[in-house]
């Protein structure tokens, strides 16, 4: 099975989006180069773990951001809501630490339609809705362990050193296509993502990121 | 007017600071005649008299204090003006009989005054110019009519001339205004020009001088009273509407814009409800402001009926009218206030924020988190080209056990981390950070740091720093 990745990435507009998984913040800061317009970040302000601007300046621009912090599950929703139907946003991503019911999710589709505007939930893992149009899971890799799970050498020159940004997204759900999973990295140059190798076979490429989400309880 | 009085002993006075140097501002009697002199520096002042007791000025309170001056004096006439930094102007023709005859006046303003315990010099007179020679150099009133045999003893610098030339009119013999008005005026005006002729007239009366009064301070306020009580949020919102165009012609008519909005609802049995719209910019279209009133105007009770309207402005900005660069930009900016004044209702103002750039090697203070309300984003985040890449999330210092090993005190092989065994497969570093010993911090109480990049087989890249001062190690953020 082989899908094409330029078909769900960048993400749909209109539509609100799941991501889920250790390398989710990565996807997310990556998602926020796609718009002119400005992105809105929603997060807990009880949150321990605090964006770091210096950081996301790698993958997109921290002035172009606005961070909206909420106490309750309710307000992140809310803002979410407010901020998806608005349309001023290019990209509305909003952390969430509670499963998502229905109602809720639908509910940010709806508004996500309304304002023409992305939006992305960023979730602990098994939290998601089914109104979701994509949910993605991404798990960061080491650069041997993506070349031994893909069983053969990479494409694409040496093998990157530290600095490497090389992720596994499995697309876990897809109400307009197929699912599918790719090795992506972070091209500096170009200031996008992309492909490294495309894993066909979803049988071998599914058995190694099972294996290491075992390993993270 | 504006000088602090003081019955003490010892001098008196409040001192400014001008172009780096303090000045005495403005004196007591008692320093005035001890021989000290208004503008003398403060270092000349202390080696006259040693017990001069000083304090700063603060001119703007003193101007403060002159416009709540300016109200009172209302009682005696409504033009009421501002004269320069410690005076009033008031013109009272065709008041003074209310008070018994202009001595009857005087004598009330000053009685007031004193009891206020504010020390005043008052002239009046048939002329701006003469009342102010007569307060700054001889109190009393100038006869009407005529007010120049009052004036002619008084020196030249009561005709508000400026300093120098005051000086060449005393070297020219000319030292009071007497002798001023007895000298041929065509010499005088062809050395000094017209300004000298021209205060002359004005005191004499010959040449009229207008007096601008203060104008009425603008209140931002409407009210809509209703003859049946209504109850419906829709018709609530309705006269909000009307409300909100009166507001916004009135604000938009000064160049102003609204940053607090204060909605008053009164109810039939007298009870009143308040909402209060915060903005995030300064705003004065009605079309735009009225849904972001929505969340608030559903929340109120109306009971049994809301009867009185009133919408308050009691914080507003200058909003000047810009030039339209482009009408999509224009709207992207409308939207993103508006949405954040919608959170703002929400989630409270402050809690909408934005990133700006902070200047410090300090992971955790290079940056800083303003409210997006009152901030204007960066123009540009600072990249600074030798800086090693920085984590996405930052956390606090976890503690991780193990010990640094091999020759370059690398990060432990194998190591524990929120209950995950992790493996390190490829390391970079160090690189050391010191604390800032300028700003004291418990975080950085261990010393230095050497942070390393980590890359685990399991694939989590972490940011840990080890403290050689202090041996530990601690994981402080994630990359991916």
């Amino acid at each position: 099975m082989s899908a094409d990745f330029t078909a769900v990435y960048p993400l749909k507009r209109g539509r609100a989006h799941e991501v889920c998984g250790p390398g989710a913040t990565y996807f997310a800061a990556s998602c926020c180069n796609s718009s002119p317009k400005p992105s809105m970040w929603i997060l807990p302000d009880w949150s321990h773990e605090a964006l770091n601007p210096v950081g996301l300046a790698q993958y997109c621009d921290p002035t172009r951001i606005l961070l909206a912090k909420a106490k309750t599950q309710v307000d992140l929703l809310a803002a979410a809501e407010e901020a998806l139907r608005s349309g001023a946003m290019g990209l509305v991503i909003c952390e969430i630490y509670e499963p998502l019911s229905l109602t809720h999710g639908r509910r940010l589709q709806l508004a996500a339609e309304a304002g023409r505007t992305t939006g992305l939930i960023v979730m602990p893992e098994g939290m998601g809705s089914n109104a979701a149009e994509t949910r993605w899971h991404c798990t960061p890799l080491s650069g041997k362990a993506a070349s031994g799970s893909a069983g053969n050498p990479l494409q694409s020159g040496p093998e990157k050193g530290l600095d490497s940004t090389r992720q596994r997204w499995d697309i876990i759900k897809n109400k307009s296509g197929t699912l599918a999973s790719w090795v992506t990295d972070w091209d500096a140059t170009s200031h996008r993502v992309i492909v490294v190798s495309k894993t066909g076979e979803r049988s071998r490429a599914a058995s190694a990121p099972l294996g290491l989400r075992a390993d993270h309880g | 007017m504006g000088c602090a009085q003081t019955t003490a002993e010892p001098p008196f006075a409040l001192t400014l600071r001008e172009s780096n140097t303090e000045r005495l501002y403005c004196l007591s009697g008692q320093a005035q005649h001890l021989g000290l002199m208004q503008g003398m520096t403060l270092s000349d002042a202390r080696a006259l008299r040693p017990d001069l007791i000083t304090r700063p000025a603060t001119p703007e309170l003193d101007q403060q204090f002159l416009r709540a001056l300016a109200r009172w004096a209302g009682r005696y006439c409504p033009w009421v003006g501002v004269e320069g930094r410690d005076g009033l102007v008031l013109d009272v023709s065709g008041s003074t009989h209310l008070f018994g005859g202009e001595s009857e006046m005087l004598a009330d303003m000053r009685m007031r005054l004193t009891r206020a315990g504010i020390a005043a010099r008052i002239g009046l007179a048939d002329s701006r110019g003469a009342a102010w020679a007569l307060a700054h150099f001889d109190e009393g009133v100038a006869a009407p009519g005529d007010p120049l045999p009052t004036l002619r003893p008084l020196p030249v610098a009561a005709l508000r001339l400026d300093g120098p030339t005051c000086v060449a009119l005393e070297r020219l013999g000319l030292r009071t205004i007497g002798d001023l008005h007895d000298t041929p005026r065509a010499p005088l005006s062809r050395r000094f020009g017209n300004g000298v002729l021209m205060r002359l007239d004005q005191a004499l009366g010959v040449q009229g001088e207008p007096l601008t009064p203060l104008p009425d301070p603008p209140r931002y306020g409407v009210r809509l009273t209703l003859p049946e009580p209504i109850g419906l949020s829709a018709d609530v919102m309705a006269g909000l509407a009307r409300l909100l165009d009166g507001l916004c012609d009135r604000l938009r008519a000064q160049d102003m814009g609204a940053r607090v909005l204060q909605l008053t609802l009164r109810r039939v049995d007298q009870a009143s409800q308040q909402v209060e719209l915060r903005l995030a910019r300064a705003m004065n279209d009605p079309a735009v402001i009225l849904p972001l009133f929505e969340r608030g105007v559903s929340a109120v009770e109306a009971g049994y009926g809301i009867d009185q309207l009133r919408l308050g402005a009691p914080r507003v900005e200058a909003l000047p009218p810009a030039q339209i660069q482009s009408a999509i930009r224009q709207s992207e900016e409308e939207g993103v206030a508006s949405l954040i004044t919608k959170l703002g209702t929400r989630i409270g103002l402050e809690n909408v924020q934005r990133f700006l750039p902070a200047d410090s090697h300090i992971p955790e203070r290079a940056h800083i988190l303003a409210a997006a309300a009152f901030s204007e984003p960066a123009e540009k985040w600072p990249r600074p080209a030798a800086l090693p890449p920085r984590p996405l999330r930052l956390f606090a210092p976890e503690p991780i056990g193990g010990r640094a090993t091999g020759p370059g005190r690398e990060p432990p092989p194998q190591f524990r981390w929120r209950g995950m065994r992790l493996e390190r497969v490829h390391v970079e570093g160090p690189e050391r950070l010191t604390p800032e010993w300028w700003l004291p911090s418990e975080a950085w109480q261990n010393g230095v740091r050497d942070y390393w990049r980590v890359e685990t087989r399991q694939g989590r890249r972490l940011w840990m720093y080890h403290t050689p001062q202090n041996p530990g190690w601690f994981v402080q953020g994630e990359f991916a």
